[in-house]
């Protein structure tokens, strides 16, 4: 197979260690002089997007960066619980930066790109650094040094946290350095704003259209580059651990613009989550990774028995985990937990009042060690648990149950991380990059952070290179008209519609199909219909939505509704991705594809590729073309996790 | 405990920041127990919406308890009756059936209204900016391990930092003062070493910056402490006191 001729990959010459180093010196430059006249868009300020900001600021570019939230110390990079991995080796326990890369390439399931996860690995290292410097308050042991933990498919310890609050550690750290150059001027922060269109100008990107979401106004601004690190879009799915406002608009109207999508159907879904308690739910909550160190999973041996916990007796029980992968026991990798779990609830076996959890029990930890270890451990996520649930974990058992948690797909990125469009950049969860199938556990801090920080300050400059005599370019340009008409129609169009179901009630509906046919197992048959299903929500979006009051106030509904507007498309996107991918690998779950035991087999003479699929227009359907993936250095073998 | 329980809902409404804003009164019959109270809220907003009403602003992120951005002054205390919760993580068996429950935005003049119970809070982010940071270029770090920090001051410094900007602080003081949050940052940079060189500097701009945002001069009343959904000791606006005391009189 040969990749795409649209798609040059532009991953540099040499042998795999040589690569980034090779790239950064022979990389061609901006000399501060030119750097300060021109100007970069960043939106999204989460760890990609504030590193990234941060960064370049510093370097002397003149950046605007867009957040949606009240403040860019809000993006959800923060709730982010568990730690950052870095090759580090600190425990003197073997890693090293080819080992991170293996268990990445691995973890993922043989579906990224080699060079990307080696660069990755390469200055995970630099990021702690980095980091410490800000006055992140890492976790440290006695003596005064950086302490570690290990995490899910991995044999050495090279997570860095800071209790289970890193992802806000790291983001305020971020943000700390974004404001120092807010107060330098060399960054215009524009909070509560959302991007609304991208503007392209002779095939290069050259700005966006920006709502501001206070007063409903439609702002245009100009950039020599853009920069989406807007996140993912697990939110499709409705129900997700994101928060309320993560949403994919930038990176879909950049898709609907040029940008190709990379892997769309690559979602993550994590195995430890609260369950769903009501049809009032919006949301969902993991409880850390980490709880699979000690506590046991099972449901119970009989289909529809619903006794307490405590009544089922230990022969009652089906410790499914550790019975089906007595090798890595509880702690296999999400995946493949997710799926056990689906599959003790698909025969009935699932607690709680819906059927639809399993228990996490920590009894047998506690009798161990004694309450006090295991509170010094997890007390914090115990107190979460009870204070959502209302029962107690020391006590009776967690009820937990799978929810989206991570996409792994997003816009495609050349080695540089530039998209399909010339100018147009995606870094962090909005690109397709680094982890192929499957994230491993404290990687997509890492990736964000890389991104931002390390990545873009030295790629950019090969684009603006050529750019250096672009003098900024008016926003009175005939393509910010029309960008800004199109959105300007668009919303006319939405605040029209003046229908029968809320923007909850079509987002809510999107998240069912999603969930049904496109999450943790899929099937042609199923992808099929859904693929109808989801044509026919688009026209009832557009005939029946319901938004209330006007355009030029702050009105949530309506910024809601364009978001779950684009999540329709996407939604189809995803399904046809799906479908068109007809072997299983990660996350993606082809029941057709599947080894004797019901495990994940992948097909790598057929599948070996990232899927960018181009937009072709309103109801076309869209193009695929293929980047091959040439494994040098590891070599794809089945994962086992027995 | 009751499955579900009928409620009175007394909410601030407020069109703009111009407006002068006035409360409404809503029943809510058959709310879940189970329910968080941003929950309970989606409830009625739905209904609203329905009806042809407009809906009751209210901002709110990760519905986690991290992000900072849900507010709400509910019965008179802010993020609600439970110590160490933000409001997203209120869940409504907390409350008893027949009660009415009043719902306010944060109350400053430095945290103006946009719409209902809807503030903005940019004065903290000026705060931030003002020397809320460690001044390191991205590239210029030496390696991690190679400034050892006592345990305990790394601890004590992940206490002040565990701050989530959410403003409660500044809702409940009587005096709408931003020292907690304030406090919060200095604290925390101040028990690192690599905080150590702008020490001096950074505290007196950034007790200028809370000033000049309108917040308010802080009392010890303590009511801030009490309050803070992340539980930030008040200890810390002690220190806070000692470093802006210190850079005083070191200045030349």
């Amino acid at each position: 197979m040969a990749s795409s001729p649209k798609l040059n990959s532009r991953i540099p010459e040499g042998s795999l260690e040589n690569k980034w180093t090779h790239l950064k010196s022979t990389v061609r430059l901006v000399s501060p002089a030119n750097k300060r006249r021109l100007d970069v868009i960043v939106v999204g300020t989460g760890l990609a997007g504030a590193s990234a900001a941060a960064s370049l600021a510093e370097l002397g570019y003149n950046v605007k960066a867009f957040c949606f939230q009240d403040s860019p110390r809000r993006a959800h990079s923060i709730a982010a619980q568990g730690g950052i991995n870095a090759a580090k080796n600190y425990q003197n326990d073997g890693d090293s930066t080819f080992r991170l890369f293996y268990d990445t390439v691995k973890g993922g399931d043989y579906r990224a790109r080699e060079a990307n996860v080696y660069r990755l690995a390469e200055v995970s290292a630099n990021i702690i650094d980095q980091c410490v410097a800000q006055g992140v308050p890492f976790a440290r042991e006695y003596g005064g040094l950086l302490d570690n933990r290990s995490f899910g498919g991995v044999q050495v310890s090279r997570t860095f946290y800071a209790r289970g609050q890193t992802g806000q550690q790291l983001l305020l750290g971020a943000y700390s350095a974004l404001e120092r150059q807010v107060a330098k001027g060399a960054v215009k922060m524009y909070a509560r704003h959302e991007m609304v269109e991208l503007v392209v100008i002779d095939g290069k990107a050259r700005g966006i259209i920006a709502k501001n979401l206070v007063t409903g106004e439609l702002e245009r601004h100009f950039g020599h580059a853009v920069l989406l690190c807007s996140g993912g879009y697990g939110n499709v799915f409705y129900l997700s651990t994101n928060a309320m406002g993560s949403n994919v608009t930038a990176a879909w109207k950049a898709h609907k613009k040029g940008a190709f999508f990379g892997n769309p159907c690559f979602t993550q879904i994590h195995p430890t989550c609260i369950p769903v308690s009501g049809d009032y739910q919006s949301k969902l909550t993991l409880m850390s990774e980490s709880l699979r160190n000690d506590g046991r999973v099972w449901v119970p041996k009989a289909v529809g028995d619903k006794r307490k916990p405590e009544d089922i007796s230990e022969e009652e029980r089906d410790y499914y985990l550790e019975r089906r992968y007595p090798a890595f026991g509880n702690l296999v990798p999400r995946d493949v937990a997710s799926r056990a779990a689906k599959q003790a609830c698909d025969e009935g076996r699932g607690v709680g009042p819906s059927g639809l959890a399993v228990y996490l029990d920590f009894r047998d930890a506690i009798n161990r060690l004694g309450q006090n270890v295991i509170s010094a451990r997890y007390g914090n996520l115990f107190e979460m648990y009870e204070k959502i649930t209302g029962e107690d974990p020391y006590k009776t058992p967690m009820r937990i149950y799978p929810a989206v948690h991570y996409t792994m797909g997003g816009l495609w990125v050349d080695y540089n991380l530039m998209t399909t469009v010339p100018g147009l950049y995606a870094l962090g969860e909005a690109n397709f990059s680094d982890h192929g199938a499957n994230r491993l556990g404290a990687s997509a801090l890492m990736q964000g952070l890389a991104d931002g920080y390390f990545v873009i300050p030295y790629t950019l400059g090969e684009y603006l290179a050529d750019d250096i005599r672009t003098t900024a370019i008016p926003t009175t340009h005939p393509a910010f008209d029309e960008a800004e008409k199109a959105v300007h129609e668009r919303t006319q169009k939405l605040m029209g519609i003046n229908g029968k179901q809320t923007v909850e009630d079509l987002h809510k509906k999107l998240g069912r199909i999603i969930w049904d046919y496109c999450g943790m197992s899929r099937t042609e048959e199923g992808l099929k219909k859904a693929l109808g299903m989801v044509l026919d929500l688009k026209k009832e979006f557009w005939t029946d939505v319901r938004i209330p009051g006007a355009v030029d106030e702050f009105n949530p509904e309506l910024d809601k509704a364009g978001r779950v507007a684009d999540f329709i498309e996407l939604g189809e996107l995803m399904i046809r991705d799906a479908l068109m991918r007809n072997e299983s690998c990660g996350g993606h779950f082809r029941e057709e594809s599947q080894t004797e035991d019901g495990e994940a087999k992948r097909d790598d003479e057929n599948f070996a590729f990232v899927a960018a699929w181009e937009y072709t227009g309103d109801g076309a359907e869209p193009s695929l073309h293929k980047e091959e993936l040439t494994f040098e250095v590891v070599h794809p073998t089945q994962r086992s996790y027995k | 405990m009751a499955e579900s329980i009928n409620l009175k809902l007394k909410i601030w409404r407020q069109r703009n920041t111009k407006d002068s804003g006035h409360f409404e009164t809503y029943d809510m019959p058959g709310v879940s127990t189970h329910m968080s109270f941003l929950e309970m809220m989606d409830v009625l907003n739905d209904r609203l919406i329905r009806d042809g009403k407009d809906p009751v602003a209210f901002d709110h992120d990760c519905r986690e308890g991290i992000c900072g951005m849900c507010s709400m002054y509910i019965n008179g205390r802010a993020h609600g009756p439970l110590k160490g919760t933000t409001t997203c993580q209120l869940h409504m068996r907390h409350f008893s059936d027949g009660e009415t429950i009043t719902i306010e935005p944060w109350r400053a003049s430095a945290f103006p209204v946009i719409k209902d119970l809807v503030v903005n809070r940019s004065a903290f982010d000026k705060i931030i900016a003002a020397g809320g940071y460690i001044s390191v270029n991205t590239g210029n770090a030496p390696d991690a391990n190679s400034l050892p920090v006592e345990k305990v001051k790394a601890d004590e410094a992940f206490d002040a930092a565990a701050c989530i900007g959410c403003g409660a602080c500044v809702a409940t003081c009587k005096n709408a003062s931003g020292m907690l949050f304030l406090s919060a940052k200095v604290s925390h940079l101040a028990l690192l070493p690599q905080g150590e060189p702008e020490r001096k500097e950074r505290v007196m701009r950034m007790i200028d910056a809370h000033d000049e945002a309108g917040l308010g001069s802080c009392t010890n009343t303590g009511a801030c402490e009490a309050e803070c959904p992340k539980e930030i000791s008040i200890s810390h606006i002690a220190r806070l006191n000692r470093e802006y005391l210190r850079a005083g009189m070191s200045q030349e």
